[in-house]
């Protein structure tokens, strides 16, 4: 209270000063119009804008600031207003008097005058009378900056927040007392966390009593997000420089560096020293080609100069003649470097902060890294999930029956643009991917039996043929998916609930697509291990695969079962063609991109065995992140690691990872 | 020796025989030494396809004879031709480089050479220095046997760890399969030092040499020629003795060749070590025609490409593969370069350039199908040779050459 009083106090001062001022300026200025009206009945906000008049019309960038700050630290329950009108644009000043007002357009050309104030209609003014206040945007900003303080007090939670969000863009020292005493007022928990976050933040980069930006650093070291990070960086900003002798005690030294090691190369030791330049291969080139006399070089022949040394003792020669200036040579670099201290040393004066700011990042490094496996190892899961779902399919035309189909990635093609076709014909993403997952299905299982039909029936016990006719098969499509949607990548777009991702903080989140494969490749492995162990189509697949003779034999038509588990393999396959094109672009190389990988799935996790595709689906996944993590940016690189290290582990283990024993081993 | 080999294979004879007139059919038609009525670039498209023959015998050898149907082949043909793209891409910018830097009034020194080779070649990708597998760049002669010593080492590694665990059959297959995508995957980076997906380019231009492109191609398809004689003479050499015997005998059954105690794993080794080499000259040959290389060749697509042609011409006989290889090859050209006439059918007007590929596909399944013995099948019914009446289905390479009916009784 004892504040208030005092403000109160000097605000009728400088008004009694300002009132005088006015009086004597608009005597000056007789076609102003009635000079004494208006002097006496000025409120205490209108004295400050006439006080500030000129730099409010002047309207620049550079000079308003004093202006903002007048009204902003006026204390006057109307500062908010006047701000905010003016930001808005809707400040005017009467020509006739030069007041300012809040105007508003009412009819045509009249505009109703609202008192800043009084807050009360003043009355109507033609436009003729009226003059617009125009702040340029980089005014606005400032004058934003300046309202922060008052929106952070301001009843609505809503405009707390907005507040808050312009406060965490652009921070500044001046705005951290106002802060702080909002907090005190606070009393929406979460606005109150995010202001004493704030309020932390603000205080490392900007608090001015050390112990108090220690404190704060130390409050904020166990702090995943970015902003902590963004905050303490500066603090651990340093410089190279060169000390005479021994490092004077006040600099705040980083590290202690020595020319001519990695950190510090002696060039750049010798260019912080300072003196003679040191002579470019370029620069002794240039010497040399300016000092040609009749074709030698102070008696070299230029002929000779091809050979670095005679370069330099032409060079040599030339100064000693006088004609060039004298270079530095690797003796003038050492006497130069001799004695001196090489240190990188810390912008920020302070040993306690910079030591209190390198132990916190080192603290939320090693909690952002381990995050971070976390991280990764959700993304190879993802990753395991969709070779697995591209796999599945083969699982069972490869795995079960022994049969390499070429094709299958095509199959996974086809469903994709199923799914893309659908699209087209129903527009809502949702239903057009619940209509999308059973017809590719359907067309893959067509496709898949014909393709039984057609080609893989004749080749049984021939695989190396299969592999051929299907690779035919697998060209003949792409070439005619080409022609048909042409070569550009097609959108399967995902519907809104499967758009977004999963945040669970700033270094952990993922994609809500990539759960929904996962989730899809769940559901397959149920439904694969359902059919394979507790149908009689599982059965009697089961039976074909291992004595087609003895099968037939018992009354199971094997020509029946294989084409129906041949287009069960194909279906899965379209369908799985569905979830990759959810997030991968459909190309007619999208089934490519995934054959050989699929097939290593099947052949590294062990053939005929879902298990062993799931845990091989699993390996390959994790591999790829893992080798992409430690080579960031590189995923070629990381497929040809993941490549090589899978011919070395068949090595090891020629029939997987999980081999299938005794008799139904096939051999 | 020499003489009664040659004599007890007159399809050998026969065939070096077609190809010297070949030889000199071109020669005389050429725009550099004869009338002039085949063109420099169809000149470059016939050498280049003798190449391909050339490959497709050590493909029809290391398949059709050995039953290892590799998916890599195409791989060592590629990285032949990177090893002779290195010396000829060196030599030709190191011979611009000089000729730029002596305009100035210093002469380089060596470093500078280098230095400015290195921007030269390297600016592409954002560098300038020379990764170590430049190393022998300047040297033509090293450059050569890296030719088949890069391909050769590769396969003899590779090889020796498939062969060595037992990978057979389909396995060896998508193995091999994977090896060649993970080269093409590797050369694809930018830090390969080999350009990244730019490839290796102008090998074209022979360095330090004047002579216009019309003599130079008919130096390559000289060349060529010379490769395709020797290297069928040599494979056939190979499959005609005792060891075509033994590698003629794992492939109809692995198993047995083994137990008669043959070190299958070193034969198998040795082919295919050896015919990785044939391919890697093959692809020093080639790509000097072709003028660029890059990792999009050695993509596994073009190795499967190549079973193709040695199925359509016909496998397990030399003389098919190169049928196979020469005709599809040029058929191909014919309809993707655009020279096929479109078949307008009215409601659709069908363009050779989309279509081809899906033709080539479906023919294939059908060849596979229908005609396993391919087109030089047509020659045993010239020949009047007659394949045994066998009775039911093959039963597949594991179970022996039986056939299903045969075994059952």
């Amino acid at each position: 209270m004892g504040t208030n009083v005092k403000r109160a106090l000097i605000v009728v001062l400088a008004l009694l000063c300002l009132t005088s001022q006015i009086v004597a300026q608009d005597a000056g200025e007789p076609e102003t119009g009635t000079p004494d009206v208006a002097a006496v009945e000025l409120g205490p906000i209108q004295k400050i804008l006439q006080e500030n008049s000129e730099l409010i019309l002047e309207s620049s960038r550079r000079t308003i600031q004093p202006a903002i700050d007048a009204v902003a630290n006026s204390g006057l329950e109307a500062a908010p207003s006047v701000l905010s009108t003016w930001a808005a644009r809707e400040m005017y000043q009467r020509l006739s008097d030069g007041l300012f007002f809040a105007a508003e357009e009412t009819g045509d050309d009249i505009f109703t005058l609202t008192d800043f104030d009084t807050g009360e209609t003043v009355g109507e003014v033609s436009d003729d009378d009226l003059d617009q206040v125009k702040p340029n945007s980089g005014i606005r900003g400032l004058i934003a900056t300046a309202l922060v303080r008052f929106q952070l007090n301001d009843p609505d939670p809503d405009t707390r927040r907005e507040a808050l969000q312009s406060l965490e863009r652009n921070a500044n020292a001046d705005l951290l007392e106002p802060l702080r005493e909002s907090i005190v007022l606070e009393d929406d928990p979460e606005i109150k966390a995010r202001k004493e976050r704030l309020e932390k933040l603000i205080t490392i980069s900007y608090g001015s009593d050390p112990e108090v930006r220690i404190a704060a650093i130390e409050a904020m070291s166990g702090d995943l997000g970015v902003d902590v990070r963004a905050a303490l960086n500066p603090l651990l900003t340093t410089r190279l420089r060169a000390f005479e002798g021994a490092v004077p005690e006040s600099a705040n030294v980083a590290e202690i560096l020595r020319p001519g090691s990695e950190e510090l190369s002696r060039e750049e030791a010798y260019a912080l020293v300072g003196g003679e330049p040191l002579l470019t291969d370029a620069q002794l080139r240039g010497a040399l080609a300016d000092n040609i006399v009749d074709g030698a070089v102070a008696g070299i022949p230029v002929a000779a100069l091809s050979d670095p040394a005679r370069r330099v003792d032409a060079y040599e020669a030339l100064e000693d003649a006088g004609a060039v200036p004298q270079g530095a040579t690797q003796a003038d670099v050492d006497a130069a470097l001799e004695g001196v201290t090489f240190a990188a040393v810390f912008d920020q004066p302070n040993p306690a902060i910079t030591e209190a700011a390198q132990e916190a990042l080192t603290g939320i490094e090693t909690r952002v890294g381990f995050f971070q496996i976390f991280d990764v190892s959700l993304d190879a899961l993802s990753l395991a999930s969709i070779y697995f779902l591209a796999a599945i399919g083969l699982a069972i035309t490869f795995g079960v029956m022994g049969v390499i189909n070429m094709a299958h990635g095509e199959f996974i093609m086809m469903g994709a643009y199923t799914g893309y076709v659908v699209q087209q014909v129903i527009p809502n993403h949702t239903a057009s991917i619940l209509v999308a997952i059973p017809l590719a299905f359907a067309v893959t299982f067509a496709a898949g039996v014909l393709l039984e039909r057609l080609v893989i029936r004749w080749l049984y016990n021939r695989p190396l043929e299969t592999l051929l006719a299907t690779f035919g098969i697998s060209i003949a499509l792409q070439q005619l998916a080409k022609n048909i949607f042409g070569t550009q990548a097609r959108p399967l777009t995902s519907p809104d609930w499967l758009g977004g991702a999963v945040v669970i903080n700033d270094v952990v989140s993922i994609a809500t697509v990539r759960i929904g494969i996962f989730v899809l490749a769940l559901v397959f492995l149920g439904v694969f291990l359902f059919i394979m162990k507790r149908t009689r189509l599982g059965l009697e697949t089961r039976a074909v695969t291992q004595n087609p003779g003895m099968a037939g034999a018992m009354g199971i038509n094997p020509g029946r079962v294989n084409m129906l588990t041949f287009g069960l393999g194909s279906g899965i396959a379209g369908i799985a063609g569905v979830a990759i094109g959810l997030y991968a672009q459909v190309t007619s190389e999208l089934g490519q991109a995934y054959i050989v990988q699929s097939f290593m799935t099947v052949v590294v996790g062990g053939v005929g065995n879902i298990w062993g595709t799931l845990l091989g689906a699993g390996l390959i996944g994790i591999l790829q992140k893992g080798i992409e993590w430690f080579n960031p940016s590189n995923t070629l690189a990381a497929q040809t690691y993941m490549i090589i290290f899978i011919i070395i582990f068949i090595q090891f283990r020629p029939r997987g990872i999980i081999a299938l024993k005794g008799r139904a081993a096939g051999d | 020796m020499q003489r009664s080999f040659l004599m007890k294979n007159p399809s050998v004879m026969i065939f070096l025989a077609v190809l010297a007139v070949f030889t000199v059919l071109v020669t005389v038609g050429s725009e550099a030494f004869g009338a002039g009525f085949i063109s420099t670039s169809f000149v470059k498209t016939l050498g280049k396809t003798l190449c391909l023959a050339l490959i497709a015998v050590a493909m029809d050898l290391v398949w059709g004879y050995a039953g290892i149907l590799s998916l890599g082949h195409f791989a060592f043909f590629g990285l032949g031709g990177y090893m002779i793209g290195m010396w000829l891409m060196y030599e030709r910018t190191k011979e611009i480089v000089v000729s730029s830097l002596s305009q100035g009034s210093i002469p380089p020194t060596d470093q500078e050479i280098v230095d400015g080779i290195g921007s030269q070649i390297f600016g592409v990708v954002g560098s300038s220095e020379f990764p170590v597998i430049w190393a022998f760049a300047d040297s033509l002669f090293l450059q050569l046997v890296l030719v088949v010593a890069v391909p050769g080492l590769l396969a003899l590694v590779f090889g020796w760890l498939a062969f060595r665990s037992r990978v057979t059959g389909v396995y060896l297959s998508i193995l091999t399969q994977a090896m060649t995508l993970a080269l093409s995957l590797y050369l694809f980076q930018n830090d390969s030092g080999l350009r990244g997906n730019n490839g290796l380019s102008g090998l074209q231009n022979l360095p330090g040499v004047t002579a216009s492109q019309d003599d130079v191609s008919m130096w390559f398809f000289w060349g060529s020629a010379l490769a395709l004689a020797l290297g069928y003479i040599f494979a056939a050499w190979i499959v005609a003795g005792k060891f075509g015997s033994v590698i003629r005998g794992i492939r109809d059954n692995e198993a047995r060749v083994r137990f008669l105690g043959y070190s299958v794993e070193g034969y198998k080794l040795f082919l295919f070590t050896v015919t990785a080499m044939i391919a890697g000259v093959a692809g020093a040959l080639y790509y000097p025609q072709a003028g660029i290389i890059n990792p999009a060749e050695i993509a596994p697509i073009a190795s499967i490409y190549l079973a193709v042609w040695v199925a359509i011409g016909g496998r397990g006989r030399l003389y098919g593969a190169v049928i196979g290889a020469v005709l599809v090859s040029l058929v191909s050209t014919f309809f993707t370069g655009g020279q096929a006439p479109d078949i307008d059918l009215g409601f659709y007007k069908v363009q050779w350039v989309d279509w081809w590929t899906i033709l080539l596909g479906l023919s294939f399944v059908l060849v596979t199908l229908f005609a396993p013995q391919g087109i030089g099948g047509l020659f045993d019914l010239v020949s009047g040779r007659k394949h045994p009446d066998r009775h039911g289905a093959d039963l597949g390479p594991d179970k022996g050459s039986l056939q299903e009916e045969e075994a059952e009784r």
